[in-house]
């Protein structure tokens, strides 16, 4: 028997409730005390097509997604067809009686486990709870105790009234009863809570980044929908009563980026989320942004390109179009967390480090990070450490007490100006997308003032410099492969990592989550030691290893790159190092 | 008390002589005093051309943002600080053209906007070519055979959309200007306010003398301005030999922040500010266990 060790995949076709049923199955796995981490495949439908929700889980922390599947839960044809060829030998494909596994699969030493999961759900409440009798069913066969599944049936279909939680309960306990009574035979794993473990939080990429945001302060967020960044909206959007925030639905991403100027110039904390085509649309305004000095946070969840190209997959493909983006120069700030605690920070240290430069900061990640689901524990996130830092904000106090006219674009040494809000009477100010001079009128075209003003842009580049997180070592100190990666690559590369090491092999990582301003002499100390650098990342054209030789002259010894849309895996990278 | 002086700052409009723009933003100025409006209650923001440069020339919090694109920035203004004033001043490139669907969204919103449109029918900073009100057959430097674009009917598109507040003034009669402006700044809602204005120098045909003759107020026509089926009928019916000016309709209506709960019943959001302790904190963290 193989205990809590195991990877579960449910597939079937969109509109058959695999993301609930996986997300369902995955906390009532992490109330069970078990490390999980989850991750999906989805198409660019509303139904049909091939589906699945994956749950690695794991009895010590787990840090990203295996290729490999042990149970496979079928809810069609297809998901046999196309998923039966991730199961491993002695695993196990649990099915409607109604499929059929191939003879070459059951040839591979997979045991086919069929059910009467529709004629359950039928049965015991409609149709369309195939799924939840498909979760039971596993928590039969592998022993996890009913009421895990209960619980969590009870939380997630609590706003549906008791009788959907009654027909879900009633479909669960019947498949669960008929696994249990069927026995595990075919079954070599088991899932046996442990009690003693500490609660634990169960949240995605996108959720982090939200929670951060909203308790950094985030109180204004405008986007137009665009998958995969589109939860980030929609958990804002769910929460904004509760929590004081004015969340708007745009007409297109150019109205939802001037939005945010607008909110951000005038004192929110102001953010919009997006993904590449939309930011593509935004770049305009992120320009006014940086030329007006508007304190903007926007967040990019990636996912393949160009044009429309992947909607649903992943690919961190954007990196050196958000570093440019947009005519002419001016200083931004680009964080590119690689974990749900890295997401969380992101979260509220956008704003910060927004309103203390008065600058836009872009936030990346991507459809991997976006949906992928970790449990950690309870008190994982640093909420203590949760700052809000508004920078150089005038106070109406402040404001009272001005003596001199105010100006918005002061020449400063840090280059950044003490910043008034619009309202006082002491402040009459205006905010200006031309050239202007530091009381913001713009028409003299002085060459002069342009370059006072555009080097005063550009100083708070440097100044930032200072609040930018070397990039983080893990490893030995002293090995012989490094492999380099950024963003949501970093859970794959360092369960990667521990592989290498495991089998006797000598590896680290360096991982970057704040891209820029680049910190060159934290990555020159971090990696003047390595004797082979790898750069690993998901993109065609080795966009970081690029970014990484021209700010520190460093040359990658080679490099693992994915662009087929699909996350990293340590057996991924393993076969290509 | 403000008066219209207390509106003005030393620089010095680039406008041409005898520009439109000179009497809109006297008749701003003036508007803004009888309004009981002081400068730091108001902004003002252009998108780019010569009618954008106006709250550069005016003593008032100001935005100059970019081509087509004053109206979301507005918004975004109005959501963070429903206190100020916010005033759009912008022009028919702007508003009609790249901007069309901002307007759109903000009359069907009700945002809480002044939307006053420099409506010269001509694209004059970059020189002399058609705009989205240039008539068919308008020849310029990109229509040398002549537009072959049918005009927008800014007060047609603002009614069918559900505009609160739709008037049209004229920069040559600036006593109406001041009254249709003071009234779109104390209307409660998306106010859009089409202004014709002469460009003297890309647009000679559409002079204060082509214009003078044409207008009349509805005011003194008697229209209703609760009367839709009127307004829509002088929209549709009225332009080229006559041409009225004077809000065509005026209605109250919620606006988009008065419609937000968490603006309605929690002030301005810019004064809202959510302090977190470990309590709040465990309740919020509570949806993710």
């Amino acid at each position: 028997m193989i205990e809590n060790d195991l990877t579960i995949r449910i597939g079937g076709e969109a509109g058959q409730g695999l993301e609930s049923s996986g997300a369902g199955l995955a906390k009532a796995l992490a109330r069970a005390g078990l490390h999980i981490f989850v991750h999906q495949s989805y198409m660019s439908r509303i139904r049909g097509g091939h589906n699945w929700a994956t749950i690695r889980v794991s009895p010590t922390p787990i840090w990203g997604p295996l290729e490999r599947v042990d149970l496979l839960l079928a809810l069609d044809q297809e998901t046999i067809q196309q998923d039966g060829l991730d199961v491993v030998a002695g695993g196990a494909i649990i099915h409607d009686e109604s499929l059929t596994v191939n003879a070459s699969l059951l040839e591979r030493d997979i045991n086919a486990i069929p059910l009467p999961l529709n004629a359950i759900a039928r049965e015991k409440g409609s149709p369309v709870m195939a799924n939840t009798a498909a979760a039971a069913a596993v928590a039969g066969l592998t022993g996890l105790p009913f009421r895990y599944i209960e619980g969590v049936i009870h939380d997630n279909f609590k706003k549906k009234g008791a009788e959907v939680i009654a027909q879900n309960v009633a479909v669960a306990r019947a498949a669960y009863d008929l696994a249990v009574a069927r026995g595990p035979a075919g079954c070599a794993y088991c899932l046996t809570p442990d009690e003693s473990a500490p609660p634990r939080l169960v949240l995605n990429g996108n959720e982090a980044f939200c929670l951060g945001a909203v308790l950094g302060g985030c109180n204004f967020i405008s986007a137009y929908p665009m998958t995969p960044s589109t939860s980030i909206f929609q958990w804002m959007m769910a929460n904004a009563g509760e929590y004081g925030i004015v969340a708007k639905q745009a007409e297109d991403e150019i109205a939802a980026v001037c939005m945010a100027v607008g909110a951000a110039h005038a004192g929110a904390r102001a953010m919009v989320s997006t993904s590449g085509g939309g930011f593509s649309l935004m770049v305009e305004g992120l320009g006014l942004a940086g030329m007006t000095e508007t304190p903007l946070v926007l967040v990019d969840a990636q996912r393949p390109g160009p044009s429309t190209g992947m909607p649903t997959r992943t690919e961190q493909g954007d990196l050196l179009f958000l570093l440019w983006a947009s005519q002419g120069e001016f200083p931004r700030i680009v964080l590119a967390p690689g974990t749900i605690e890295e997401c969380f920070a992101a979260g509220w240290r956008a704003f910060n480090l927004a309103e203390r430069y008065q600058t836009p900061v872009l936030v990346l990640t991507d459809g991997f990070q976006a949906n992928a689901m970790r449990a950690l524990a309870v008190d994982a996130l640093d909420f203590a450490g949760v700052t809000i830092d508004r920078g150089k904000l005038l106070t109406p106090a402040d404001l009272d007490a001005l003596t001199e006219p105010y100006l918005r674009y002061k020449i400063t040494p840090s280059g950044i100006s003490p910043r008034a809000l619009p309202g006082h009477p002491r402040a009459i100010f205006m905010a200006t997308s031309d050239e202007h001079r530091e009381d913001s009128h713009f028409e003299d075209e002085d060459p002069a003032n342009r370059v006072a003003q555009s080097d005063k842009r550009l100083r708070k580049l440097d100044a930032a410099l200072a609040d930018v997180e070397a990039p983080r070592c893990y490893g030995p100190a002293q090995a012989d492969l490094t492999l380099v990666e950024w963003g949501s690559s970093c859970g794959p590369v360092r369960e990667t990592v521990d592989r290498l090491n495991a089998e006797g092999h000598s590896a680290n990582q360096v991982h970057f989550c704040d891209l820029w301003p680049f910190p060159v002499e934290t990555t020159r100390a971090a990696l003047q030691d390595a004797r082979r650098i790898v750069v690993v990342e998901s993109n065609a054209t080795g966009q970081f290893e690029f970014l990484l030789h021209a700010c520190t002259g460093i040359r990658a010894h080679g490099h693992v790159r994915r662009y087929d849309g699909r996350p990293f895996t340590p057996e991924y990278i393993l076969a290509r190092l | 008390m403000a008066t219209a002086k207390d509106f003005d700052n030393p620089v010095r409009p680039t406008w041409c002589s005898g520009c439109g723009n000179y009497a809109i933003w006297n008749g701003v100025k003036r508007a803004l005093a009888q309004a009981g409006l002081e400068p730091h209650q108001v902004m003002l923001v252009g998108g780019i051309g010569c009618s954008s440069k106006l709250p550069d020339y005016t003593r008032a919090n100001g935005f100059t943002s970019l081509h087509g694109r004053p109206i979301p920035i507005a918004h975004g203004i109005k959501l963070a600080n429903h206190d100020l004033t916010v005033i759009v001043s912008a022009g028919d490139g702007d508003t009609y053209g790249l901007g069309l669907s901002h307007l759109i969204n903000a009359l069907r919103r009700n945002a809480g906007l002044t939307i006053m449109v420099h409506n010269n029918r001509i694209y004059g900073l970059t020189k002399g070519q058609y705009s989205p009100t240039s008539p068919v057959g308008f020849r310029t430097k990109t229509s040398p055979a002549g537009s072959l674009d049918a005009p927008i009917n800014p007060i047609a598109l603002a009614l069918a959309v559900g505009g609160t507040f739709v008037a049209r003034a004229f920069s040559g009669d600036l006593a109406h200007l001041v009254d249709v402006l003071t009234r779109a700044f104390t209307h409660r809602g998306c106010a859009l306010v089409d202004i014709l204005q002469p460009c003297v120098t890309f647009n000679p045909g559409f002079s204060y003398d082509y214009y003078r003759p044409r207008v009349y107020r509805l005011e003194e026509a008697g229209h209703d301005p609760t009367d839709f089926a009127a307004a829509w009928r002088l929209a549709q019916s009225e332009w080229g030999e006559r041409v009225p000016i004077g809000v065509f309709r005026q209605v109250q209506q919620p606006t988009y922040e008065e419609r937000l709960p968490v603006l309605s019943a929690g002030g301005p959001l810019v004064k809202q500010m959510r302090l977190w302790d470990e309590a709040a904190y465990a309740r919020l963290r509570e949806k993710f266990i």
